[in-house]
């Protein structure tokens, strides 16, 4: 069984302090859905209104069509992993997997059962009578996982729960998070501040600033049509310029720079659209930066190689325009076609007006 | 620059003052609890004996003494804990705005003074009993109520306090993990907040437990006609002790280290289990051994044999021989003070003869038997307290006036309240007194007050 989750309008005041801004989301029964965004951008909140720790100063919380008001987390049909994860470390790990069940008063025979078959699912089979201070951080990860499934949440609220593991573990939880979601087939919301993980896991993605929603989409939509500029400034990595826009002509603006005339295109959004005279940036993606070697493209530059970063399978390049000594980032496979640049070579650089997007000039992500 | 060695020695000699200073009351007032003298006290040794811890088994106002702290401390237990715990859970739910305020009015019973509390539980329960229209015997004039009610006064402060400290460090998101799989709030309490709080609980319990058992000065009020340990012993101080007093000191002292002991024990069989259960976390064992039961645990086996050998070690020796020594010692000293005498005679016969040549003023003279006066306080300072010295006084110098000497110590004296005029009485008084008066009369006291008498000449 699993549910939709509805927020309507939802504002969240401590005091003074609005946690959340007008937020409205709708999230489907089945979805993995993350909530991103920067630390204390009000993720925590909107997740603990949604699990009843907290009610909304405004609006409503809808669980599979259901208002949530008045309705205590004990009577909700979801289950929150905790960021530091909360397990009982008075109680052996069956006993925390199956703590839902002892307050409903299951017996302990059927307690043991179905505590044998979720270390099963978790892949923790015959540890069931240790105590969770005998657990490594990704065994404790899982068991807090189980803890939740026991309980049969239709809506399952992850708080960063891979934040406090080391990369490689993390990098094989998120696999293993994704797998467990199929698996049971329940509506996941998820929250993180990390992007990668935010854009392998999940099915949508909100992009979260100071309480504000800034966008709701899929992965790749966040990432190549970012609607805002802090979302194209959060989400990966991006190169920016400052401008002005001076034409718009089949949806490629034109727009003065200190670098002279860059032509980007502009946001399918109507509600990120630009025009004649507008203030905004142009972003555009180190990957998307390319060594001119003859063939001409839309925005062209000459620039100095300020110093190169071997990463393996790619090659990072910092580089100084020429025109306003602004640093530019490009990276490009390491297939053995180029050989590497020594610093203050000169060079020449450039990227299509397809790849570069002007957005209007708003809030951005800390560096 | 001090050298090394010398550095190190005064580190050792500090800290063997240290231990002096903590450990000496202890080991002089365990050491007289052994020997025969009829005070407590340590030298002059006479005769090893634990006839002693017969005496207090056998005073019975002591041991209801000891029976009414001991109900009195588990009523204020089973009152000042659960009340703690309430105040602490209290103060972890108020506003920020509240809580200084709330902190300061919860904890003021400590630091409002114990008499104070006694006196006003004392007119508290008095009101409210008239209010009420209850007979004497009721329970609003029963001592041992009142006290336990007067004590958890305070006492549950103290436990408020220790829940304060334990919660702080507790990690809410565990209740609220419990809330949100769906346990109620009652059963979050339970199954949550209350097994974090055990360790917390006990401690709780044996503070409110020792703070009652040695509560004075609250006590003192609301005991009403009752006795408990304290009352008891402090009117035992007013009337004369003996090494009795001693014994039950032993006996706590013992107690409590057989505590200490066990409480060891379990705490290091914990910190093993807690070990062990790191190293197979960690993948360097494959599984925790099993524990031994706790009886079987070399530590504890080990001790109990130690304490056995010991308290036979001491029984035997003494109740074996300890009349014959007895008999020994009194001889020795009926000879010494004999002696004593012989030379005093003998000295006073030769100033008498000086004091025929000079012919000094009676001031003097005054001065003179009152230094001999001081100089027997000061020895035998444990003279005070004895009964005997009531008699001694006014006995074994009827001719000189109780008031009017330089001799300061007899402001103090009891027989100077009871006044010159009737000295007579007062020396009859002690023996209407119900305990430890026997002595007054017997030879043996009369030579023990002369003996630190004659000493200090
Ligand atoms: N109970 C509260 N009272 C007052 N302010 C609060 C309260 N809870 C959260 N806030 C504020 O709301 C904002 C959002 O907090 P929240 O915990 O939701 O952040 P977050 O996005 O989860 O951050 P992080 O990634 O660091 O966990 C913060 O500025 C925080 O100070
Ligand atoms: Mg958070």
């Amino acid at each position: 069984m699993s549910a939709d989750v509805r927020l309507e309008t939802v504002w969240i005041r401590f005091g003074d302090f609005v946690a959340a801004r007008d937020v409205s989301l709708h999230i489907q029964d089945g979805e993995f859905f993350t909530i991103l965004g920067p630390s204390g951008c009000g993720k925590t909140t909107l997740l603990r209104a949604v699990s009843g720790f907290l009610t909304p100063s405004e609006g409503r919380v809808l669980i599979g069509g259901e208002d949530m008001a008045g309705i205590g987390p004990n009577r909700r049909p979801t289950a929150l992993i905790f960021q530091n994860l909360a397990l009982f470390p008075l109680m052996t790990i069956w006993e925390n997997i199956t703590f839902s069940l002892e307050v409903k008063g299951v017996g302990i025979k059927e307690r043991r059962k179905r505590a044998a078959e979720l270390l099963e699912l978790i892949a923790l089979k015959g540890h069931g009578d240790k105590m969770v201070s005998e657990l490594s951080g990704g065994q404790k990860q899982r068991v807090a996982i189980a803890r939740a499934l026991c309980a049969q949440p239709q809506v399952l609220l992850l708080d960063e729960p891979l934040s406090a593991l080391d990369l490689k573990l993390r990098q094989h939880m998120r696999t293993e998070l994704r797998a467990i979601q199929q698996q049971v087939g329940i509506t996941f919301i998820y929250i993180t501040h990390d992007q990668g993980e935010a854009l392998t896991m999940s099915d949508n993605v909100a992009v979260m600033r100071e309480g504000i929603v800034e966008q709701v989409s899929d992965g790749t939509t966040i990432y190549d049509e970012p609607d805002t500029s802090f979302v194209a400034s959060f989400v990966g990595e991006n190169n920016r310029f400052v401008g002005k826009v001076a034409r718009i002509s089949a949806g490629i603006a034109e727009v003065n720079t200190e670098d002279g005339v860059l032509r980007a295109r502009c946001s399918t959004n109507p509600q990120s659209a630009v025009s004649k005279g507008d203030d905004v940036f142009v972003f555009v993606r180190p990957e998307s930066v390319r060594f001119l070697d003859g063939a001409p493209t839309d925005n062209q530059f000459k620039a100095k190689v300020y110093h190169e970063e071997f990463e393996g399978n790619l090659w990072q390049v910092f580089l100084d325009l020429a025109s306003s000594q602004k640093r530019v980032k490009m990276s490009y496979v390491n297939d053995g076609s180029i050989t590497p640049h020594s610093a203050d070579t000169e060079v020449a650089i450039g990227f299509s007006e397809r790849a570069a997007i002007a957005l209007p000039r708003g809030p951005l992500a800390a560096e | 620059m001090i050298p090394d060695r010398v550095q190190k020695l005064l580190i050792i000699g500090f800290v063997a003052l240290f231990f002096v200073y903590l450990f000496g009351p202890l080991l002089v007032m365990g050491l007289s609890a052994f020997n025969t003298s009829n005070f407590p006290r340590m030298s002059p040794w006479d005769c090893f004996t634990v006839e002693w811890f017969d005496v207090l088994m056998n005073d019975a106002r002591l041991i209801t003494g000891v029976r009414n702290s001991v109900i009195i401390g588990l009523g204020v237990v089973v009152l000042a804990v659960p009340i703690g715990l309430a105040g602490a859970l209290m103060l972890m739910q108020v506003g920020p705005r509240v809580r200084p305020w709330y902190y300061t009015i919860t904890i003021a019973p400590i630091l409002v003074p114990g008499v104070v509390l006694g006196i006003s539980t004392l007119l508290f329960w008095d009101r409210i009993g008239l209010m009420l229209g209850a007979t004497e015997d009721s329970i609003f004039y029963d001592g041992m109520f009142l006290t336990i009610i007067g004590q958890a006064t305070f006492i549950s402060a103290y436990a408020m306090l220790i829940f304060i400290a334990r919660l702080q460090r507790f990690d809410v998101a565990l209740e609220e993990a419990a809330l949100d799989l769906g346990a109620t709030h009652v059963q979050a309490f339970r199954k949550i907040l209350l097994p974090y709080l055990r360790p917390a609980i006990g401690s709780a319990a044996v503070l409110a437990f020792l703070a009652s058992f040695e509560n004075y000065n609250t006590t003192i009020f609301t005991i009403i006609s009752s006795s408990t340990l304290t009352t008891v012993l402090a009117s035992k101080v007013r009337y004369g002790i003996d090494p009795s007093i001693s014994a039950l000191a032993v006996s706590i002292v013992f107690l409590t280290l057989v505590g200490a002991v066990i409480y060891e024990i379990v705490k290091r069989r914990e910190a093993r289990k807690v070990k062990a259960q790191m190293a197979v976390a960690r993948g360097e064992a494959t599984e925790t051994r099993k524990q031994r039961s706790f009886f079987s645990e070399p530590a504890f086996i080990m001790f109990v044999l130690i304490v056995i050998a010991g308290m036979g070690t001491i029984y035997f020796a003494g109740t074996i021989g300890v009349e014959e020594c007895k008999t020994v010692v009194k001889a020795e000293r009926q000879a010494e003070i004999q002696k004593r005498i012989a030379e005093r005679q003998q000295q006073q016969a030769s100033e008498r003869a000086v004091d025929v040549q000079s012919d000094p003023p009676k001031d003097e003279d005054q001065t003179d038997r009152a230094d001999k006066v001081t100089a027997k306080g000061t020895e035998g300072y444990q003279g005070v307290f004895a009964p005997a010295n009531l008699q001694g006084d006014s006995e074994s110098e009827p001719d000189e006036p109780a008031v009017g000497t330089e001799g300061y110590q007899n402001v103090f004296a009891p027989a100077n309240l009871t006044g010159d005029a009737t000295e007579n009485s007062a020396a009859d008084e002690p023996a209407i007194g119900t305990e430890g008066y026997q002595n007054v009369f017997s030879p043996e006291n009369l030579t023990e007050q002369v003996q630190p008498d004659a000493s200090g000449n």
